[in-house]
């Protein structure tokens, strides 16, 4: 049997059948206007010899800076045997796979990888991922939607505290589907939500409130009146998390009276390479009550007709192969094998792993923070942080931000990128990965740069 | 064919309407439906107070197999749904006329009662299938 499954005679013989010349035909349907053609921007093909030196070269271009660049995408340690264990034959492959309940193995990691992620977040039911922390939270809005049946108005309070890509990813997946999305604006001392400022809804029909903990300036949100004032209201709480700072923040499941009703975030930070911004996952939990509203796919522990205990995939009846159009969600297949290095990694790290990684991480950033103070640059925000901060520069920050690079130093994120009057402001992030050195190479540098 | 009394009224899509005599009527699917789909493993009730369209999917029967909509017969107010279903889903298919009911509902128009299909006329439609 040849290894390729279609041969040029099985092509020929199948358009037979269905009485076509030849494979273009196939594509008559779709108006010659809407095919792309020859694409005039992709190069011819090349050997891998010469794609090897190619990305050799392009990576030696990029050189080695020292880096304090977050916003979304954080540098951790990542041990050696992370990535060993995950490439193993037995794992490696980026799917759930179809015949699912063959792959017990596959099965029963996803399982263990659910379980961490209830620890941590402190809810009830977790899936088995998403494609990236920005589509999870447009999934959670549309979740927030179905779920919320008391609510006719699809309203949605965001805050602009959120990370501006999540919000315009959302933004680009619900806006045709008659959601709205209604821009809460944050306290320009504090970096945060004024729990007081959600009063001008009141008496207003909202589906849901999204609250960010930590939010994309690295501040820690007043996530228990930010909930309770949404619970009050019957309006559903959407959590979007860094999921390692849960290791030393109240979960989302204990904020307020009840917790967050939906939990979602980018799952990069445990145990995913920055990796030019992909492939990460991102995660998704929730309260029990509403698990038959979550999109993806959700593995349970059964056991057979023999008593022997066995993971299934479960709650199938929302997925697209059984309820079509009606699905929860049209992900069919997930982050497999990022999961798969997430779930080692914690499991490595263990919870006190990742507490510590948390806690080196918040001490370095506030140990930078210290410095510069004494350098007299100055704090945008009063508020407690996890670990990254803002900090105003007093000169445009993309020009200086140009300058630390030159001195191989990614001094951090412009935040003039996205919002106005900020056009001086640096967001910095410092994890465990920067030693006493590297932090005051940060100050010698940012100061020479202004 | 499956049991279809005579003293109520269907739709096409297999739900069936009891006349309470008072303005309102009892929702629940066909005992045919209940066959169709198997075992029901949940069943997700309307939210009382919401007012519906005749037509409108405004509840779910999930069974092993399948999840099925289930749409309002006519027009009215949601007053009442089996809160029994929750933890025993499989009385619509022990009893789909009687302890199976799905929900009520204040109709807006009575007469729309009467557009609805007679037992005959329902047992048509499921000898169809």
């Amino acid at each position: 049997m040849p290894f390729i499954p279609h041969t040029e005679n099985d092509i020929r013989d199948m358009l037979q059948a269905i009485g076509a010349n030849e494979i273009d035909d196939l594509f008559d349907e779709i108006p010659a206007d809407l095919r792309s053609g020859e694409l005039k921007t992709i190069p011819s093909a090349m050997s891998e010899m010469a794609v090897d030196r190619l990305m050799r070269d392009r990576a030696a271009r990029d050189g080695r800076p020292l880096n304090f660049i977050g916003a979304g995408a954080y540098e951790h340690y990542i041990p050696s045997a992370v990535w060993q264990v995950a490439t193993r034959g037995e794992y490696y492959t980026a799917y759930t796979p179809y015949q699912a309940e063959a792959s017990q193995g596959t099965l029963q990691l996803i399982y263990e990888y659910q379980s961490m992620m209830t620890g941590l977040t402190g809810m009830e039911v977790s899936n088995a991922s998403l494609y990236d922390g920005a589509s999870s939270l447009a999934e959670a809005v549309l979740m927030a939607v179905r779920a919320n049946r008391k609510s006719k108005s699809r309203k949605i309070l965001m805050p602009t505290t959120v990370h501006p890509a999540y919000r315009a990813t959302t933004h680009a997946i619900v806006h045709t589907q008659d959601i709205e999305l209604v821009e809460v604006p944050f306290n320009p001392a504090s970096g945060r939500i004024d729990p007081a400022s959600l009063n001008q809804w009141e008496g207003e029909d909202i589906t849901a409130l999204v609250i960010p903990q930590p939010n994309f300036f690295g501040v820690l949100e007043d996530v228990d009146a930010l909930t309770a004032w949404a619970e009050a209201r019957g309006i559903i709480v959407i959590a979007v998390v860094n999921p390692l700072s849960l290791a030393l923040l109240k979960p989302p499941g204990e904020w307020g009276e009840s917790g967050a009703d939906i939990v979602c975030g980018e799952g990069q930070p445990l145990g995913a390479p920055l990796s030019s911004g992909g492939p990460y996952y991102g995660l998704m939990c929730s309260k029990m009550k509403y698990a038959r509203q979550m999109p993806g796919r959700i593995v349970g522990r059964t056991v057979d007709a023999d008593g022997k205990p066995g993971f299934v995939l479960t709650l199938q009846a929302r997925e697209q192969h059984i309820r079509r159009s009606k699905a929860t969600s049209n992900i069919c297949t997930n982050q497999g094998l990022v999961v798969t290095a997430s779930t080692i990694h914690m499991a490595l790290m263990g919870p006190e792993g990742l507490r510590r990684v948390a806690s080196h991480s918040w001490r370095n950033i506030h140990e930078l923070l210290k410095q510069l103070n004494e350098a007299g640059i100055e704090t945008a925000f009063n508020s407690d942080s996890f670990h990254e901060v803002v900090i105003r520069v007093g000169k445009p920050a993309e020009e200086v931000l140009e300058r630390m690079a030159e001195s191989g130093v990614l001094g951090g994120y412009a935040l003039s990128r996205d919002y106005a009057d900020m056009d001086d402001a640096i967001l910095i992030c410092a994890t465990e990965t920067k030693t006493p050195e590297d932090l005051e190479r940060y100050v010698a540098v940012l100061r020479d740069s202004l | 064919m499956s049991n279809i009394p005579t003293d109520l009224r269907y739709t096409n899509s297999h739900e069936w309407v009891r006349d309470n005599g008072d303005g309102t009527v009892t929702v629940g699917i066909t005992d045919h439906a209940q066959e169709q789909l198997g075992d029901l493993v949940f069943v997700e009730t309307p939210e009382i107070g919401n007012t519906v369209e005749a037509g409108d999917a405004c509840a779910v029967v999930e069974s092993v197999k399948a999840a099925s909509d289930i749409y309002a017969p006519l027009s009215g107010e949601i007053i009442e749904t089996n809160a029994a279903l929750t933890d025993e889903p499989e009385l619509v298919n022990s009893d789909a006329f009687g302890e199976g009911w799905i929900y009520q509902i204040r109709m807006e128009d009575e007469d729309a009662l009467t557009q609805l299909l007679d037992a005959e006329a329902y047992e048509a439609v499921a000898a169809e299938e």
